[in-house]
């Protein structure tokens, strides 16, 4: 665990190289384009799992990604980050393997919420300065992962581009196809729900 | 604001979208309010949390046959 309280960063997955490397890899340099999945593949890899849940797909997924990537380049005009336009293929990647293995499961229309939801957080206690460093590496993802996986596909979406891959609210819209109003509203509440689920782990004085 | 205008506009001032007028106001808001504060704190903490953990690693296997089938598919696309 590094860096605590590093505030959420947008972009600090760009290198300045990133042109040069992509204009390479446009003219077929499979190194150049080698050096760019290198770059992302953990990222990748991460936002696939967390679309299809599941080890094998996750690999199909962002394998599938990144060649389509390559070939594709040649649409890349570099009007967005190649980040964003990497990020976009491998979410619609995994979707698909998603729908193939759970055809009726899978939907990013935003649950039907009761009228008049209460979201303000009740029973209020500090975390204290790093509450995660009171759980091992192990104990710690597991509860991350746990938390995560309870919250429905379009929050879980949501969160996962905007505040796990890091991409800014108007590339999520535009990733999720969905508006930047609707982005920030399922945003809200992923964050919510995970804060809450997260929140007897991490108070200072357990309840 | 009161305390569910702060958790109206909690995602544009953690994410600080919010101009500098609301976000004035909303802090003028959590320099009294303790509750609103600890919703801040927590939610700040919890984006940061998943931001630095790296829960789902890259296994070293799934890496090498990525690379591989990158060079054997590519290797002769072009």
């Amino acid at each position: 665990m590094n860096a605590p309280n590093a505030k959420p960063l947008p972009s600090t997955v760009v290198r300045d190289d990133e042109g040069a490397l992509v204009a390479a890899a446009k003219r077929g340099d499979l190194d150049a384009f080698q050096e760019l999945v290198s770059r992302y593949e953990s990222k990748i890899y991460r936002l696939s799992w967390n679309i299809t849940r599941n080890k094998e797909d996750a690999e199909d997924s962002m394998q599938d990604a990144f060649l389509k990537a390559f070939q594709h380049l040649d649409g890349f005009e570099g009007g967005s980050r190649f980040y964003t336009w990497l990020v976009r293929i491998a979410v619609n990647e995994a979707l698909m393997k998603l729908r193939k293995r759970r055809p009726n499961q899978i939907s990013l229309d935003e649950p039907v919420q009761a009228d008049g939801e209460d979201l303000m957080p009740r029973d209020l206690q500090d975390w204290g300065p790093s509450p995660e460093q009171k759980y091992e590496r192990t104990e710690l993802n597991r509860i991350l992962t746990d938390a995560i996986e309870e919250l429905d596909s379009p929050y879980r979406m949501a969160f996962v581009l905007r505040d796990v891959s890091e991409l800014s609210t108007e590339e999520t819209a535009e990733a999720l196809g969905i508006s930047v109003p609707a982005v920030k509203s399922r945003l809200l509440r992923a964050r919510l729900k995970l804060r809450q689920k997260l929140d007897p782990f991490f108070r200072s004085k357990p309840s | 604001m009161n305390c569910r205008g702060v958790i109206a506009e909690l995602t544009s001032y953690l994410d600080e979208a919010l101009d500098a007028v609301a976000a004035a106001d909303l802090e003028r808001h959590l320099d009294g309010c303790k509750k609103c504060r600890l919703i801040v704190d927590t939610t700040r903490k919890t984006i940061e949390i998943y931001c630095n953990a790296e829960p789902v690693p890259l296994p070293e296997d799934v890496r090498a046959r990525l690379h591989k089938a990158l060079f054997e598919r590519l290797g002769h696309a072009r």
